[in-house]
């Protein structure tokens, strides 16, 4: 690596009986040179012993070590008796406070016993250890051409003694024996991995949502609550928005809430103030999609699948938070600002006997974000 | 050292101790063959620079990333299972969410330091990556990366892009509202590369998004594959620093065939050991004393809700700029479809990472510079490397403001949709005009150099002379000629003196502590002792010692 012995006209290696005598000074001039290393400057920053100058120096790295043991006893106790247990807001006994003050105790006393020590050793190698510029010859460039030469001389013998270059059958076979086999590890490791997101067809992930009824099942408009609640015109007041999922009332409570749960379930219901209603422009083959002033549009942005959330009343814009997509609610929530390439798809509600809003079909296109198989 | 007023007692004491640990070493030297490689390892000298501590800050803090972590899993459970929350956290009780979150809350709420580890690994991950970038920002400028060490910086550029992923999927674990959000922005952009795209979301995700199986997925990637090879990735890279030597800036006696520096030991072992205490000592303190990420208040991940002003973790935020402001342009091919969030989350950061691993070789290719080089440069001196680098910065500030452009509209009132193109303006505009300004800037200091090397330092004394000028009495650095002129010196690559009290003009302080000084007797033995006692080894040599008060050589490979 380093020690370039022969080129830098290095030292002469002594003998065992030099080595014996010689003084720690000597072994280490020794050692560094064996390393191409010379100390050209070294030097004790106290060379007088006993100055108030070393002692102050001393002093002030000693310190920070008991700083640093002050600090850790201190983290220590608070570790473990100071109350770390939650307490809510407006606990007797200022419970509370003494809970929202145990971490920042903890980390402020054992950040600073781990400071300490470490500026206590800064301190001491700045201060107190010789200073020192030492030299190192680097080694530039390749090898030695000794050594590039025999490296050469010996791979090209293995390689022209086994043969290989003269057997071209055997080389063919190993190159496709070789190939079969990494194209065979290759499929086995992304093999578990593939699944078909194209399973079932007209009916594969994409295409639906749990809004889809394949038998006819009415799929009404529920809140988010604990108990099933079903969405009906007289919730909702002029220029107000509800988030509704779907449900079926053949569904178990395990498959309610999952339908609840799912990505691309979430619907926002919107009333519109009626003189709004009366400018909406509505999307082609969509005209009978609304019901009276309440429009249906899932609430999946079409940019990155965020819920597109913060609805302005006055402008009927919605907005959603990730990256600042706007949809014009008055013209079939088309985007008009940001990212967002796409109408948010809209469902096409109804009122039935009951009262209650149900959906009458799935979302005509793939809701959320686009993908390459996407066809509009 | 010179302690001649050692105790007798301690004496003989530490002489036992010297003689066991001498019979240890000679036992495991025997087994081992270990002198003449120790002996290398602690005689490698090691130049100096405060830049230089910026890789030495990535490494403290990956350690620290690796035990909080290994804390963390202790009691951390990526499972997706739901559970109705009936812990300590009274405003999330009856509430349904993952194992995961639960796990997490319980981390925060029910083990003791819980939450402090849970902080610390998040700082210390976020100084990770800004650690990260502030040391490829070094090694880029100062052309650290030039032959031989390009390999050092692909590395690099990988351990970063491995930071970022780490960070990813670690953000992604709590299951929480946020990381929810993250995930379902993931999952999308997934879904954005043409052909592959849905293909390569049933593979990650396991069927349509979220599913039960990406979170447990993701956790072991982030306890494991990526910890797993960025811990051999940095043992590689600090590998090759070691048997490859250190970089230098030009100097003093620092040519391209030698480091002048101080040894691993004494000097550079023990301060990179406080360094590091310190180091680890400031994340400790950050920990307990800001809070970050309180999941507890976002709630569990639910898709049909998102908080206001969702925002990534810094590193990542260029992306989402870049998110925000690419414009709303799809490309229909007939019966498919290229998303126009292809671009920003995939192609800008395959070209931005792909410029930066080939830049060693394109600067290589352009300059037709093929030459070994072991002393650093000085940014203003590679003007068009500066600028290239500023250009770059330029672009990713534009996109990492943007991420956070409805925080900056929402804070000085602007519009959102100002805010927008300007961003979209400003990556257009800004990087050219970063690299005229640079440029330029890097001119400006050659020229002032020069010229201080010329005329020497403006010494702030105004002449008057006979006829009425006034001049200003400028100190010659080379000294001057017999005509009294300036002799001019020439540059060497290395730092110029600006100004007088840098000659040491100002003189030092007196010693002493603030109240008072110490005894004048005690300085000036001090003063003389450390004069007579500069070790003479090199002018003793042969010479070289005359040598190093000279200058860097040109590289003569
Ligand atoms: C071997 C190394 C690591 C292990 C074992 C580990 C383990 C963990 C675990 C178990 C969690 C979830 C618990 C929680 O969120 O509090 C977590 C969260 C996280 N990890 Fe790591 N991690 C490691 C390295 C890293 C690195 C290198 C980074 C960043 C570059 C990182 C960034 C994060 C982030 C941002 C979180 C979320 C923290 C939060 O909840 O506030 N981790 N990690
Ligand atoms: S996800 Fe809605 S704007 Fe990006």
């Amino acid at each position: 690596m380093s020690a370039q012995r022969g080129s830098t006209g290095g030292p002469q290696l002594p003998n065992d009986a030099d080595l014996s005598t010689a003084s720690r000074e000597d072994l280490v001039r020794l050692g560094s040179s064996l390393d191409g290393v010379t100390i050209v400057h070294r030097q004790d920053p106290f060379p007088v012993p006993g100055t108030r100058a070393e002692k102050r120096t001393e002093r002030a790295v000693a310190r920070w070590f008991f700083l640093a043991a002050l600090a850790g006893l201190g983290f220590l106790a608070a570790y473990l008796f100071w109350p770390f247990q939650y307490a809510p807001p407006g606990s007797p006994g200022d419970r509370h406070l003494l809970y929202q003050l145990y971490t920042p105790i903890i980390g402020v006393l054992l950040g600073l016993a781990v400071f300490a020590v470490g500026a206590g050793t800064i301190g001491y190698a700045r201060n107190l250890l010789p200073h020192e510029t030492a030299v190192q010859e680097r080694h530039m460039g390749g090898s030695s051409e000794v050594d590039r030469a025999t490296v050469g001389a010996i791979l090209a013998d293995s390689g022209i003694s086994s043969g290989i270059a003269r057997r071209s059958l055997i080389k063919r076979a190993a190159g496709i024996g070789g190939l079969v086999l990494g194209a065979g590890l290759g499929v086995f490791a992304l093999g578990g991995l593939v699944r078909n997101p194209w399973k079932g067809g007209n009916e594969a992930a994409l295409w639906v949502t749990p809004w889809h009824s394949a038998n006819g099942e009415p799929v009404f408009l529920r809140y988010d609550s604990e108990h099933v609640t079903l969405a009906r015109p007289e919730d909702l007041a002029a220029g107000s928005i509800a988030t509704v999922f779907p449900y079926k009332r053949s569904w178990t409570e395990q498959e309610a809430q999952e339908a609840m749960r799912a990505s691309d379930s979430p619907v926002m219901l919107i009333r519109l103030h009626p003189e709004q209603a009366a400018r909406v422009i509505q999307r082609k083959g969509q005209v009978s999609f609304h019901y009276g002033d309440f429009y249906a549009y899932s609430k999946i942005c079409t940019h990155l699948g965020c819920p597109a959330s913060l609805y302005e009343a006055q402008t009927a814009r919605l907005l959603c938070p990730c990256h600042q997509s706007q949809f014009d609610m008055l013209e079939y929530a088309k985007p008009i600002f940001g990212p967002a390439t796409r109408a948010l798809p809209q469902l096409h509600i109804d009122v039935n006997d009951e009262g209650y809003f149900y959906a009458k079909g799935d979302f005509i296109e793939p809701v959320g974000p686009a993908f390459w198989e996407r066809r509009s | 050292m010179s302690t001649p007023s050692t105790p007798a007692g301690s004496a003989a004491n530490s002489a036992g101790l010297s003689a066991r640990a001498a019979k240890a070493a000679d036992e495991l030297d025997q087994r081992f063959h270990l002198a003449s490689g120790v002996r290398r390892q602690i005689n490698k000298v090691f130049p100096t620079h405060w830049s230089f501590m910026l890789g030495e800050i990535a490494l403290n803090t990956f350690i620290v990333l690796l035990l909080s972590g290994t804390y963390l899993t202790l009691f951390f459970d990526p499972s997706m299972d739901e559970v109705k929350y009936n812990g300590v956290y009274s405003n999330l009780r009856g509430i349904e969410m993952s194992r995961a979150y639960a796990s997490t809350l319980e981390l925060s709420f029910d083990v003791r330091g819980g939450l402090f580890i849970r902080q610390v690994h998040h700082w210390a991950a976020l100084l990770f990556v800004a650690a990260i970038v502030a040391h490829m920002f070094r090694t880029f400028f100062t052309g650290a990366f030039r032959k031989p060490r390009e390999t050092n910086w692909v590395i690099g550029v990988i351990i970063a892009l491995l930071a970022g992923l780490e960070g990813l999927t670690g953000y992604s674990l709590p299951d929480d509202l946020l990381s929810g959000t993250g995930l379902r922005i993931i999952s999308a952009i997934t879904m954005s590369p043409p052909i592959i795209g849905t293909w390569a979301h049933w593979a990650i995700f396991g069927g349509e998004f979220p599913g039960t199986l990406i979170i447990p997925r993701f956790f072991i990637i982030h306890v494991l594959l990526i910890p797993g090879i960025l811990v051999a990735l940095i043992a590689v890279h600090l590998g090759l620093v070691w048997y490859q030597k250190h970089t230098q800036f030009p100097g003093p006696g620092r040519t391209e065939r030698n480091v002048v520096g101080v040894r691993i030991l004494p000097i550079f072992a023990t301060k990179a050991t406080g360094f590091a205490l310190t180091n680890i000592g400031v994340i400790c303190l950050m920990a307990g004393l800001f809070q970050i990420n309180p999941i507890w208040n976002f709630g569990p991940y639910n898709p049909s809700q998102v908080s206001a002003a969702s925002q990534p973790d810094w590193y990542v935020g260029w992306l989402d700029g870049s998110t925000r402001l690419w414009p709303a342009w799809e490309i229909y091919l007939g019966n498919y479809m290229i998303p126009a969030s292809f671009w920003p989350t995939m192609v800008i950061p395959a070209i931005m990472f792909s410029l930066a691993f080939a830049y060693p070789a394109i600067e290589r290719k352009l300059t037709k510079d093929n030459a070994s080089h072991n002393l650093l440069q000085r940014p203003r001196d590679v003007p068009v490397r500066t600028g290239l680098g500023m250009m770059a910065i330029s672009f990713m500030f534009i996109l990492l403001l943007s991420g956070g452009n409805d925080v900056i509209a929402y804070t000085f009132d602007i519009s959102l949709n100002a805010t927008t193109w300007a961003g979209r303006i400003g990556m257009l505009l800004l990087p050219p005009i970063a690299y005229y300004v640079t440029y330029r800037i890097c001119l400006g200091l050659q020229r002032a150099d020069r010229s201080i090397l010329e005329h020497g330092i403006e010494t702030g004394i105004i002449k008057r002379l006979p006829h009425g000028e006034f001049i200003e009495v400028h100190q010659p650095l080379g000294g001057v000629d017999d005509h009294g002129h300036p002799v001019p010196l020439e540059y060497q690559g290395a730092r110029v003196p600006k100004r007088m009290n840098q000659l040491g003009s100002a003189g030092s302080p007196v010693p002493g502590s603030i109240f008072r000084p110490d005894p004048a007797a005690e300085t000036t033995a001090l003063e003389q002792a450390r004069h007579e006692s500069v070790n003479g080894d090199s002018t003793s040599a042969d010479g070289s010692g005359r040598k190093l008060a000279g200058r860097p050589q040109q590289p003569s490979d």
